[in-house]
């Protein structure tokens, strides 16, 4: 694996650079039914394809910040601190996204 | 003895001599030699042994193409002595024979071996006894040796460095194609790296008599503002990331758009001792004589398939080589070239070619004849030469690697009778002889197309300089064809081995058997010969292969298809991939102080760590009896602060923190949702919106990531402040630890006005602190926290005060013990990622009734309504026969448990230690079965602390 991203406050680093945090997942709101529990704890898209993940500024500002990549080729289609949420700047974070939708919480 | 007079293109400096070891030797030679050029001008034909049958063998390609070359330099083994330049006073050996190159007793098994010895002889020979393969595996790996490899080395003797380059456009091969294009891309705007493995760009033209114009390309380049790196081999394709290895850095290039001008490699012909030293391809000829001014042989025979021989031909004749015959297996092939050499007097065999080798330990002559459609010679067609050198061209093969590995596709040309990289992935344009433009016209035009469409892909240029020279391309005339050749041309009857790949000694009847014993498609046949598997990674052997597959299944060469050669492309040291290393080993600000004080030092985590102090017993024993002191500023230490602060821990630990007191410690297990056990430490409110919490040592990092994740998602009004390096932290545990203290300080430490988990900010030794009265060793303790500035200072003091109890300082060992008596966790020792706080014994710590829902909550609940599985006990055995840790609990004859901690304790007289076991075992007073190796041990178990139970000292 080795591709470019672009952290939103420090600009763009080498892959090597971060941490992956895992594609989001969201987390229940009230206690969930144990098959709820164990698909959030335990499964995951896996997404050949694009998703949105987490990734960690490890080696630079230690900002989390989540991106939209194609897990098949690598590329990264947009990179954002989750609250920044300016209406002009698409695309939208996921968590203003589906806070306005109903108040879910993101993981 | 074979030097030329001076040649136009030489490289070598006659002003300038060098000597060097050869095998103990003087060699001698100018600066610019390669450790080859210099032997060979010596008359050294010899260069190394062949991997299996010992074999003598000589210089092939003079490029590195083949494993004939690698020698040993000093302590460096596989040196490719035909691309390393000698250097003044280096000690060069021969790697693979025995006692010399030229007398090797294992020659034996080439000669008496031969029929007995095929693909996959090892393999069921000296499987039998099977006992007695350490045996055999010691003798076979110094019969295959390639090398001695130093055992050791001195510290940061040699290491390797990592340079990330980004650039819009990378041109690979150093060529005509890739300076065309470098210049091309250079000259649109782009910022173009140009990678070349030679010693200096050029390429072929170096060597062809074209070497000033190869030398303005280069100047034209480097103008333009092409970065030129030269000994620099590309190494790969990953993603886009092209690693390029030169001295001993590996640059990270990462460019917008790839030029791969990698060129093409000359191959061999395939005929009985095809593999004797003096047979050479032509590039190898002609590369001695221009770039070093060495004669390649006195009397010469060429035989090719195409123009290549031809040119190579009339080159030796002008440097004064009598050549004695060219045999060209084109039939009807009639042009300048032809011409050229008809009217030199060279005798020219048209639809001939070669079908043996003769000598021992160099050629002596061969046999040319026709052959039939099999590769057999044609029964009274033979002719016999003698000659010194047989110079062959079988045609040439695109080095399409990196492009394969980058996602292309190899197709079958039949008008060029090789494999051709299709279908390349975008961004990657191809240039030159790996695009199938072999001719230096063809391959500079659409070395321009190739820099300007990449250029323009970056958005430099309006695509008119791609448009000129992708119509100036088409204008060319169709390339002179070349001869289909067999997968393996012999006389009939012929018996001497003909090698399909000189790396590894495969030959064409460990090919013919591999495919009768049924590996009989082209990946089955590599990996059970290893052919192309050597470390030219078939540079040489990958076309004569799936040659020679395709004959015997009667498969079409396409069909069969080609192996892709995976990275690294050229051979580098492992520690090119390692790189230096970037996590720096972690040391305290108190450590230099430890060291002073003889603390036998080891690591822990990226730490270095005093683990004891040379008596660890004593050092626990002082911390019952008197006082001791340990340095813990490896605890990942963080400040919590903000508004919703309480509320964040609250959420992160199991149990309840925003209720925390200010100037009060709590203890806390962090867990995720799945309620599996994380990490612990304490939490001391330090003020009304701060929180100072403290995690394992090598937890630090991996807390702060946990932490900053969970805000990022909850944009809660809490920052997390990683203070472990900016803050020191000493234990000073011990019953003498209170009276310690009040020397040095003036502040209140009776238990009434400063109590077991009380955290207060006092000053010691004029020091401002934060002193948590906290408990992990069993004694009245202090953890003191306080800048790292003061580290030492604060130590020594501490050091002296006490020295009036029998202070003593403490390591990491004695801790183990006492925290042992104690029976208190350690996060990742005696838990793992399946542990949850319940079956840890912890049960006490997870509040399920917190008003707001916590990390881990939905999964304890269940945990608790389901029961424990497993449970984590504390074991006594008398005695000071200790269980190593990770023995087995053993109920019922079977394993049902492990230990995770083991140690003697002498204040109990008892080995202690804890285990996880099976729920319906772990009863308080119960008995254990422990077994390690062949002893068997019975524990009783205990519950609760081993020490000191009800806390008594703790709190005193």
């Amino acid at each position: 694996m080795s591709f470019l991203l672009n952290c939103p406050i420090c600009g763009t680093r080498e892959v090597t650079d971060f941490a992956f945090g895992g594609e989001i997942v969201v987390r229940p709101q009230s206690r969930p039914g144990e098959r709820e529990l164990n698909a959030y704890n335990y499964f995951r898209a896996n997404t050949d394809g694009v998703q949105r993940e987490w990734w960690w500024h490890r080696a630079g500002c230690r900002t989390w910040f989540q991106a939209e990549r194609n897990t098949s080729t690598n590329e990264v289609l947009w990179t954002a601190v989750p609250e920044i949420t300016d209406a002009t700047q698409a695309p939208v974070s996921p968590v203003a996204e589906a806070r306005a939708a109903g108040g879910e919480e993101l993981r | 003895m074979s030097r030329l007079d001076p040649q136009p293109a030489e490289r070598i400096d006659r002003s300038k001599k060098l000597k060097f070891k050869f095998d103990g030797k003087t060699v001698s030679g100018f600066e610019g030699d390669t450790i080859a050029s210099a032997l060979y001008a010596q008359g050294q034909r010899i260069f190394s042994r062949s991997f299996k049958y010992h074999r003598p063998r000589g210089i092939v390609s003079a490029s590195g193409w083949t494993a004939n070359s690698l020698v040993q330099d000093g302590e460096w083994p596989g040196i490719r002595a035909t691309t390393e330049r000698a250097q003044e006073g280096t000690e060069i050996k021969h790697m693979n024979a025995w006692p010399s190159l030229n007398f090797d007793v294992m020659r034996a098994s080439d000669i008496f071996g031969g029929p007995f010895m095929p693909a996959g002889f090892y393999y069921k020979t000296f499987i039998w006894p099977r006992s007695a393969w350490p045996l055999y595996e010691k003798v076979l790996r110094n019969a295959a040796g390639l090398g001695v490899l130093k055992k050791s080395q001195a510290h940061r003797e040699w290491r390797t460095d990592y340079r990330r380059r980004h650039c819009d456009v990378l041109v690979i091969g150093g060529g005509i194609a890739g300076l065309s294009a470098a210049i091309a891309a250079a000259r649109e705007g782009a910022d173009v790296v140009l990678v070349d493995e030679d010693i200096e760009p050029g390429g072929q033209l170096l060597w062809q008599g074209k070497h000033e114009q190869a030398r303005a390309l280069a100047d034209e380049a480097k103008a333009a503002g092409v970065e030129i790196m030269s000994s620099a081999p590309a190494l790969g394709y990953f993603d886009g990331m092209v690693p390029v290895w030169q001295g001993s850095t590996l640059h990270q290039i990462r460019a917008q758009r790839h030029v791969a001008a990698t060129g093409s490699i000359e191959q061999p012909l395939v005929f009985p001792n095809n593999d004797l030293p003096g047979v050479m391809l032509s590039t190898g000829a002609l590369k001695l004589a221009a770039l070093y001014a060495l004669k390649p042989g006195d009397d010469a025979v060429v035989a090719t398939t195409g123009d290549r021989g031809l040119e190579a031909a009339l080159a030796l004749h002008a440097v004064g080589v009598n050549v004695v015959a060219v045999a060209d297996l084109m039939v009807n092939r009639s042009n300048e070239l032809t011409a050229a050499i008809e009217s030199a007097g060279i005798q020219l065999l048209r639809g001939m070619t070669v079908v043996e080798a003769t000598g021992n330990k160099h050629i002596k002559g061969c046999t040319l004849a026709e052959i039939d459609a099999k590769g057999v010679a044609k029964a009274g067609t033979e002719e016999r030469f003698d000659c010194d050198l047989l110079v062959v061209s079988g045609g040439t093969v695109p080095a399409s690697s990196l492009m394969l590995q980058a996602g292309a596709k190899a197709k079958f040309n039949s008008q060029t009778n090789c494999f051709l990289p299709e279908d390349p992935p975008p961004g990657i344009h191809p240039a030159g002889a790996v695009a199938g433009k072999e001719e230096l016209d063809a391959a500079a035009l659409s070395g321009t197309l190739a820099g300007a469409r990449a250029a323009q892909e970056c958005e430099f240029g309006d695509g008119s300089a791609a448009s000129a020279a992708a119509a100036a391309l088409d204008a060319l005339p169709a390339p002179s064809p070349s001869a289909p050749s067999p997968a393996y041309q012999r006389t009939a009857g012929s018996k001497g081995k003909a090698f399909l790949d000189l790396d590894e000694d495969v030959t064409t009847k460990d090919m013919k058997y591999a495919i009768e014993e049924g590996y009989d498609s082209i990946e089955l046949s590599k990996r059970y010969t290893t052919v192309t598997m050597g470390p030219s990674q078939g540079r040489v052997s990958q076309l004569p292969s799936v040659r020679m597959v395709a004959e015997q299944t009667g498969l079409s060469i396409d069909e069969t298809g080609i192996t892709t050669a995976r990275p690294p492309w050229s051979s580098v040291p492992l520690g090119a991939w390692a790189g230096r290393p970037f996590t720096p080993a972690k040391r305290s600000a108190i450590h230099a102080r430890q060291r002073e004080l003889n603390a036998h030092v080891k690591w822990a985590g990226d730490w270095r760590r005093a683990y004891d102090y040379g008596d660890v017993r004593a050092e626990a024993a002082a911390v019952h009896n008197a006082v001791g002191m340990i340095d813990v500023s490896t605890l990942g230490k963080m400040i919590v602060g903000g508004p919703e602060a309480g509320q964040f821990l609250d959420r992160m630990y199991t149990n309840r923190l925003s209720d925390l007191k200010v100037g009060r410690i709590r203890y806390g297990v962090l867990g995720n949702d799945a309620g599996r056990i994380t990490d612990d430490g304490t939490v001391c409110r330090v003020s009304e919106e701060s929180f100072l919490v403290t995690t394992t040592s090598s937890g630090a990092d991996a807390v702060e990531r946990w932490f900053t994740w969970w805000l990022a998602a909850w944009e809660m009004d809490v920052h997390v402040t990683d203070v472990t390096q900016g803050l020191c932290a000493i234990n000073v545990a011990g019953p003498k630890a209170r009276d310690l203290l009040g020397k040095l300080t003036d502040a209140e430490l009776s238990n009434e006005g400063f109590g077991y988990l009380d955290g207060h900010q006092i000053q010691i030794a004029g020091v401002q602190c934060l002193a948590m009265r906290i408990g992990f060793v069993g004694e009245l303790g202090y953890e003191i926290h306080y800048p790292a500035a003061c580290g030492q200072y604060l130590w020594d003091q501490i050091l002296e005060a006490g020295a009036e109890y029998g202070i003593k300082p403490f390591g990491l060992e004695p801790q183990r013990i006492l925290r042992l008596e104690k029976a208190h966790i350690i996060v990742g020792q005696d838990t793992d990622s399946e542990s949850n706080a319940y079956e840890s014994q912890m049960g006490w710590i997870v509040k399920l009734d917190k008003e707001e829902d916590f990390m881990g909550k939905w999964a304890l609940e269940r945990a608790n309504e389901r029961g424990m599985v497993n449970t984590l006990v504390g074991f006594k055995i008398d005695g000071d026969d200790v269980p190593i840790e990770g023995s087995a609990i053993v109920i019922d004859g079977q394993p049902a448990g492990r230990v995770t901690s083991a140690r003697y304790s002498e204040l109990l007289g008892q080995s202690i230690g804890l285990a996880w076991v099976p729920a319906d075992h772990g009863q308080d007073g119960g008995s254990l079965q422990i077994k390690y190796g062949a002893k068997s041990q019975t524990a009783t178990i205990v519950h609760g602390a081993f020490y000191d139970p009800d806390q008594e000292r703790l709190r005193s």
